[in-house]
């Protein structure tokens, strides 16, 4: 695939594919690719898709689910597409509970551009518009999206993962899995948060952005489940 | 005998989206045109029809991205602020060859500006607002009953061209009441077919991709190419007008929406005064009527434009005219709007001079 | 017999199969030689020890590793 050595989208994008065939929801899915390094997702998905601007995929999602909802309609999404100019757009999206399914790939950084700080970059993390680390005086603190979107009423599943270990992979998977059942049993809006590497960004190798994934990131943005309202339903 | 009912002219749009058979309404309340979206929330329910309101005009013509990328007619309604923000979104829609409707009700400008009636928006409209070679079919309406009928002629054209369509009225239209006639059959969405570019799922069929990028070398060029030729194609066939009196005219008026009711208006006053003086409308703002007035300024050598702003149309005139005619401006911008006895004034004003 | 496959060319060289995530320990980075993108691909040292458990296909992000059981 087109990303980097050691990008997490490669083992997210695979995760969707097999979910796609086992679900058994291919033909009717359509995805959503965001503006970023997934852009390219377009190319990688084998069912209808569609590429809008940057940070809007939940506004397209509604269109398209609400138009056709017998459609599955997944919006595949950055930390700059959806935790900077689409923070809108994700909010109203799960305040409403459209029942959608959101993959947000959280890695910190604005990937496609080259480097520059996101709303998750961390505190005193370096990157090309924070070349001395995120100065949270000026700078502000970071965005911890599962969160944020559970302080709303509206949305009916959120988890935050990381594509690390097989471990850490396989329980990916098990979230996205209910992430996209959810909509198909018509429950409403989840959304998967994923903590993903970016090697090339972060200025490290696949096996050092890796531990710092496991090691630092994911103290800051603990991974579990935030919301899940199929427990609350038992 | 058809239904005539006493209508706003907002509601008008409501009554008349809803008779060419669209069922998907997204938009967010700005004056003037909240009439709209309000009785939208209670008819689209009554359809079964699907109605959002968003947390912006920026969501809203990207859910109007996705329905019509899905297949179906769709469309919102906004004032000169708020179609600003969508021009991200007509810009992607345009590249992305999809139809959608939007329909600006336009106000005094720019920024915040105020609430009353405008023109100021045509260079956006008729420019293509956004970034990118692309432009925006674009219908002037002057009557309710026009507010009525052209979201159908807008939907046609949109689809056959696969290409955004604009109606661009203005917040004196949008307010008034005048006698609608319900003119034509309503259409049964049902009865639309399903476009061979809907995101309709992949079972049965290869998938489809609806995007406005391609990074291949020499592909995005070509692509603008082939949308340069619809465009020729479009201006070739589509140009929409209405010429009243202009036969034996010495002076020809050039305005469409408010502005050419007041010129018609003003018109019947200098030709009672023997004043030979015609109007000229245009329906479609883009494509420009420019073949007819074109053909019209070898033998009219007087125009006089007349607009709700500084002057924005006028170019498309001195374009059409190639400079042949001398050709006048009566402005009103910031929500000004001009009177027939204003008006009259200036044509006087000018016929008196003229050779 | 439990099998690994690398698809040397598809593989860009990260060395996630690599860092401690096989039980038996059998993949590394070939080091001495590379693909026609310029990777080291990984290579598998002892396909007998093989179990079939499929962590290296889980972590790959390209993907170029398929797993036989």
């Amino acid at each position: 695939m087109r990303y980097c050595p050691g990008c997490g989208h490669g083992v997210v994008h695979r995760i969707i594919g097999e979910l796609l065939v086992e679900l058994n929801v291919r033909e009717r899915a359509v995805g959503i690719a965001p503006v970023g390094c997934s852009v390219f997702a377009d190319e990688y998905f084998n069912c209808d898709m569609i590429q809008p601007p940057h940070g809007r995929g939940p506004a397209v999602s509604t269109g398209i689910k609400r138009a056709r909802p017998e459609c599955i309609v997944f919006s595949y999404q950055g930390d700059g597409d959806l935790a900077a100019i689409g923070t809108a757009e994700i909010i109203h999206a799960a305040g409403r509970n459209e029942n959608i399914t959101v993959i947000f790939i959280n890695n910190a950084i604005f990937g496609m551009t080259g480097g520059q700080m996101a709303p998750t970059t961390l505190p005193g993390m370096r990157s090309t518009t924070s070349v001395k680390g995120r100065d949270i005086k000026k700078q502000g603190y970071p965005m911890k999206i599962c969160e944020l979107l559970s302080a709303l009423d509206g949305p009916y599943y959120l988890e935050r993962c990381a594509v690390t270990t097989p471990k850490n992979i396989i329980k990916t998977k098990k979230a996205l899995k209910t992430a996209f059942r959810n909509q198909v049993e018509n429950k409403g809006f989840s959304l998967v948060e994923i903590l993903s590497m970016c090697p090339t960004g972060w200025g490290q190798t696949p096996v050092q952005a890796k531990k710092w994934v496991e090691e630092v990131m994911s103290k800051y943005y603990p991974l579990g489940v935030f919301r899940n309202r199929a427990e609350e339903e038992k | 005998m058809a239904e005539k009912r006493l209508m706003y002219g907002n509601h008008a749009v409501v009554e008349g989206v809803i008779a060419a058979g669209c069922r998907f309404f997204a938009g967010y309340p700005i004056t003037p045109q909240n009439e709209i979206p309000e009785l939208m929330s209670i008819r689209m329910n009554e359809e079964g029809g699907v109605f959002i309101q968003t947390e912006s005009e920026i969501a809203a013509i990207n859910m109007l991205f996705g329905a019509a990328a899905a297949g179906k007619r769709a469309m919102t309604s906004s004032s000169s602020p708020g179609i600003s923000l969508m021009q991200e979104g007509l810009s992607y829609i345009a590249g992305a060859d999809m139809p959608v409707l939007v329909v600006n009700v336009i106000r005094g400008g720019p920024g915040l500006g105020n609430i009353a009636p405008a023109q100021s928006d045509y260079y956006q409209a008729t420019r293509g607002g956004g970034h990118g070679d692309y432009f925006t079919i674009t219908l002037a309406p002057h009557t309710v009953q026009d507010l009525f009928e052209f979201p159908r002629l807008a939907f046609e054209l949109a689809e056959k061209y696969r290409n955004p369509a604009l109606i661009l009225a203005d917040g004196l239209l949008g307010q008034m009441m005048e006698p609608v006639e319900f003119s034509f059959e309503p259409i049964d969405p049902k009865d639309l077919p399903d476009p061979e570019w809907a995101l309709s799922g992949c079972g049965g069929r290869e998938r489809r991709i609806v995007r406005s990028y391609d990074l291949k070398q020499g592909r995005l060029e070509e692509l603008n190419v082939l949308r340069s030729k619809k465009y020729k194609k479009i201006k070739d066939n589509e140009q929409r007008y209405d010429a009243v009196e202009c036969d034996d005219a010495h002076m020809v008026i050039v305005a469409y929406g408010t502005c050419a009711r007041v010129a018609a208006a003003a018109m019947r006053i200098a030709r009672e005064k023997g004043l030979k003086v015609g109007l000229f409308r245009p329906i479609t703002l883009w494509p420009f009527p420019s073949d007819v007035l074109s053909d019209m300024s070898k033998r009219i050598k007087n125009f006089l434009v007349v607009e709700m702003n500084c002057g924005q149309m006028i170019d498309d005139v001195k374009l059409a005219t190639e400079f042949r005619s001398k050709i006048d401006f009566l402005g009103r911008p910031g929500g000004g709007v001009p009177t027939p006895p204003e008006l009259y004034k200036k044509i006087e004003g000018i016929y008196g001079g003229m050779q | 017999m439990p099998e690994v496959k690398i698809l040397e060319e598809v593989c860009k060289g990260c060395g996630l199969c690599c860092d401690g995530i096989c039980p038996v320990d059998i993949l590394i980075l070939a080091p001495d030689r590379i693909n026609s993108s310029g990777y080291h691909p990984a290579e598998v040292t002892n396909m007998n020890k093989c179990t079939g458990c499929g962590y290296c296909y889980l972590v790959c992000p390209e993907p170029a590793i398929e797993v036989y059981k």
